[in-house]
């Protein structure tokens, strides 16, 4: 794990996409079975759908699959009048199933309560690339609305046929077709009843704009919710099929450790304990948690470790160790910097640091897995249920389609769970066992064996002209990755440049991926010029932007924070930070509150102006705004990972700190509703400008410029 | 292995064949199949094991089932009475006050706890209250929004 060859610098800051399947398995080859079965429907055919950001390096080619790979999107109009959407998507806590069905109601011109959806499910659902990269807007919304605006049409056509009259004068509304001429009307029930209607969506199907939007752009509560708040709703980690033993697995002491010897003759005298040793891969399952645990305790391995870098050391080894030249897409440049820096009036130079840190999802790794006839289901928390199911087919010599994901409603991931690692352990466990198999990882081994947002080091080198105009940026990310990398300021020289660095620590996406790192490197840079230039920070901002949505939001948020304001006590400090990125614009500004004698730094409010096109769910989408905020303060002020050798110091919620009632300042989040422009996606952008904004806000307070994430795990002084 | 205990959970009896000394949310979760009740850490650090243990919420991932044998317990599954949200969950449900929703029933069960015997709570109590819980979708403003309208409610019919 801490050695890589030179094809894992193919995704930067989505390692996890590359690397190969957490365990190896020596297991035969079985049939092939085929899974999926018909419906009436209309598929929307995916030839424009999947841009580059939908493509993961290594997803492996499909076939044997009923539903081929173009068909991006589905929908099903019942005998009943029921409707039912089909998406790979997952739901997991970004309120996905409800904007969907939001979208698709209001195009069909179905009431809400009648759209149901199936998600990330392969048996069920068409071919998807997985939920993350703030993709599910903008690209699955408007298929599944001309998928709903071309069922439309075909009900409208039944109800023309069956009148004979043309389908131009009959009105779709209310779940049914109407002829104003005669007042005749038919449900949609009525026209899908004895029918078998299947149909390729047309290539262009000209659908509602975000004006005429009737349920989409509602606040339109959380589908399901009663499920929650009753505690009824069944995560992974809650499924217990008939008959079902709890797995445990053996872990290393260290990463990269190696087994040398193994006893488990103990565990196997155990009664009802299976034991699995498949290679390095020690597992057992139990009719109980104890009698897992029990089994676990009672195996006896040595392993032989190899020496590890440290957090302490990390950053002067990413600078010592990144390639000697990096990949021509990794460089940028226009202009001269130097010339650029000759010319001006005030010059800067500084270094920012991004420590690791963990997803924590409340809800951890899990997977439960039953295998049947040769045939292999697994209900598992995941971002990527079709890259899972490629991998279990994979790693147990069968084909996909005799392997089901089923991904259950998840307990949150951010980013933290493309990778199949808990399903590959059920799977073997339950193969070995002829059982379902249930395995939630402990939190340790969440913090431990999940895989990390990358740590970095960024330089940047600036200068401006006496106006403040920036002349000259250069910017170079150490490992942490190229999202955001590039900067949306107007400056005619400039360099950016990303240098890979072998990885350390296992590593991979989270949200907003490094735009958190370089945002924060660069809004804290632009605040250090404003001061070097004795200019408002937001002045100096809007001097060097052209951009008119990234202008809007600053504006709107500085119009609710109130900037510029005055301070009105000692330690008081405000702060403001921008970015775009995925389409979506986010301004954020921050107050704070240092004690100067105790070096307590208290987050005191934060303002955010956010915006991402047409608004389809504002409530949703503020409920997702406000949460990036949160987790953002977390990164910004104390989150980090710490290691020693191959091991994980700070594995607990007790030691690694989250962000809690008490850190959660007044937060404002103000929504500007473009309907103008297309939907993104919003799960990660929001999260961005939060540590800059209140980092600067620490140097207006304080005089005290913190250049590194976390900035005050353990208060001002000591930081 | 101890004799086997019996529990009262949600006004109803059950036998208990795990071993004594299993915290109680395994006991709740993999045995009696409650599982509303949520593993979070299993570590007492996040507060969604959560459940009320003689009226006071306790970390269910903490307590061996043998010492709360004689104790009543309530978790998620016994708050609705006869179809009917309790205050708590309604107000939940009104705030849309979760994402993945994997903190709520912890959520829910500490602010039942909170209200019993602070029907009236200020803001920074309910913060207090609350600093166990984690919640690492960041709804913790919607989660106060609701634990402050579920006082109102309960007042508003108290009285
Ligand atoms: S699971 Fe009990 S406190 Fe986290
Ligand atoms: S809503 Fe996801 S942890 Fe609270």
């Amino acid at each position: 794990m801490s050695n890589v060859e030179g094809k894992l610098f193919i995704e930067p800051e989505r390692y996890e996409f590359s690397a190969g399947p957490f365990h190896q398995f020596e297991l035969a080859r079985r049939d092939f079975f085929k899974i999926l079965g018909a419906g009436i429907a209309i598929f929307a055919i995916a030839k424009d759908a999947l841009g580059a950001q939908e493509t993961a390096p290594g997803s492996r080619a499909f076939h044997n699959e009923e539903l081929p790979k173009e068909i991006s999107a589905w929908l099903h109009v019942g005998e009943d009048g029921s409707i039912t959407g089909f998406t790979g998507k997952a739901e997991i806590g970004q309120n996905i199933r409800t904007a969907l069905a939001q979208t698709i109601a209001d195009e069909l011109r179905v009431p809400f309560e009648s759209v149901r959806m199936v998600t990330a499910d392969t048996a069920l659902t068409p071919f998807d690339a997985g939920t993350f990269g703030s993709r599910t807007t903008p690209t699955i919304t408007p298929q599944l609305r001309r998928v709903a605006a071309a069922a439309r049409d075909l009900l409208v056509g039944v109800a023309a046929k069956e009148w004979n009259v043309a389908p131009a004068g009959l009105v779709a509304a209310d779940a049914k077709v109407t002829d104003p001429a005669s007042g005749r009307s038919l449900k949609y029930a009525e026209l899908a009843r004895g029918k078998t209607l299947a149909q390729n969506l047309p290539a262009e199907d000209p659908i509602t704009p975000a004006t005429q939007w009737t349920i989409a752009g509602k606040a339109i509560p959380k589908v399901d919710a009663r499920a929650f708040v009753t505690g009824k709703h069944q995560y992974t980690t809650d499924l217990r099929p008939a008959g079902l033993l709890y797995g445990r697995v053996l872990r290393p002491p260290s990463f990269g450790a190696t087994l040398t010897s193994c006893d488990d003759n103990a565990a196997k005298a155990m009664t009802g304990v299976v034991v699995v040793r498949d290679g390095d891969f020690v597992g057992v399952a139990a009719p109980s948690a104890h009698e897992a645990q029990r089994a676990l305790d009672a195996i006896h391995a040595q392993w032989k470790e190899v020496p590890q870098i440290s957090s302490k050391e990390i950053f002067s080894y990413l600078k010592q160790n990144a390639a000697a030249k990096s990949e021509d897409r990794f460089r940028k440049q226009e202009g001269s910097v130097e010339e650029g820096l000759a010319g001006a009036a005030h010059q800067l130079d500084a270094t920012y640091t991004v420590a690791y840190i963990a997803h924590a999802p409340l809800e951890p790794r899990a997977a439960v897995a039953q295998w049947a006839d040769g045939k292999l289901t697994v209900w598992t928390g995941t971002q990527r249920p079709f890259a899972n199911r490629d991998e279990l087919a994979d790693v147990f010599h069968i084909p996909e389609s005799s392997v089901r994901v089923i991904v259950p409603d998840t307990g949150s991931a951010y980013g933290g769970k493309h990778t199949s690692d808990a399903a590959l352990e059920a799977a073997r466990l339950a193969r070995a066992a002829g059982r379902p198999v249930k395995v939630v990882w402990t939190r340790e081994e969440e913090f431990t064996w999940a895989y990390f947002r990358p740590a970095g080091v960024i330089e940047v080198k600036s200068g401006i002209a006496s106006d403040g105009a920036l002349t000259a940026w250069e910017f170079h990310n150490y490992h942490s990755g190229t999202s955001g990398v590039d900067t949306p300021y107007v400056v005619a020289n400039r360099r950016t440049e990303y240098h890979p660095v072998p990885l350390i620590l296992r590593s991979g996406s989270y949200r907003g991926l490094a735009a958190t790192a370089n945002h924060f490197a660069r809004e804290t840079h632009m605040d250090a010029l404003a001061r070097a230039a004795n200019m408002d920070p937001l002045e100096l901002r809007m001097k060097n932007l052209s951009d008119p949505r990234l202008r809007a939001v600053l504006e709107t948020a500085a119009k609710s924070f109130g900037w510029p304001r005055k301070k009105t006590q000692e330690g008081q400090g405000f702060g403001v930070a921008c970015g775009c990125e995925k389409g979506s614009y986010v301004a954020t500004f921050a107050e704070v509150a240092v004690d100067k004698t105790s070096g307590t730094v208290r987050v005191v409010r934060l303002v955010e102006a956010f915006e991402c096109g047409a608004i389809i769910n504002p409530d949703g989408l503020r409920n997702q705004v406000v949460g990036a905020m949160i987790q953002g303060l977390g990164g910004a002020l104390f989150e980090a990972i710490e290691f020693e050798n191959g091991r994980i110091k700070n594995p607990h919620f007790a030691s690694y700190r989250v962000p809690r009632f008490r850190d959660v300042p007044e937060i404002e989040a103000v929504l500007l509703d473009r309907k103008d422009i297309p939907s993104a996606g919003a799960g990660e952008t929001p999260i961005m400008a939060v540590a800059p904004a209140i980092g600067n806000a620490i140097f207006d307070a304080t005089g005290i410029r913190l250049n590194n994430l976390p900035m005050v795990p353990n208060g001002l002084r000591s930081a | 292995m101890a004799k086997p205990v019996e529990l009262e959970i949600n006004g109803k009896r059950y036998p208990v064949n795990y071993p004594s000394d299993t915290p109680l949310l395994y006991v709740l979760r993999d045995e009696l199949g409650l599982t509303g009740s949520k593993y979070g850490c299993g570590e007492g650090q996040c507060g969604a094991c959560t459940v009320l243990i003689g009226g006071a919420p306790r970390r269910s991932c903490q307590i061996p089932v043998s010492a709360v044998a004689a104790k009543p317990i309530t978790t998620i599954e016994g708050l609705e009475k006869d179809g009917r949200l309790n205050p708590v969950q309604q107000a939940f449900l009104d705030a849309g006050a979760f994402q993945c929703a994997y903190c709520t029933s912890g959520m829910i069960m500490s602010s039942v706890g909170l209200l019993q015997t602070n029907p009236n709570p200020s803001q920074a109590e309910i913060v207090q209250f609350l600093q166990g819980n984690v919640c690492r979708c960041g709804t913790h403003p919607r989660v106060i929004e609701a634990v402050r309208q579920a006082a109102k409610m309960m007042q508003e019919h108290g009285r």
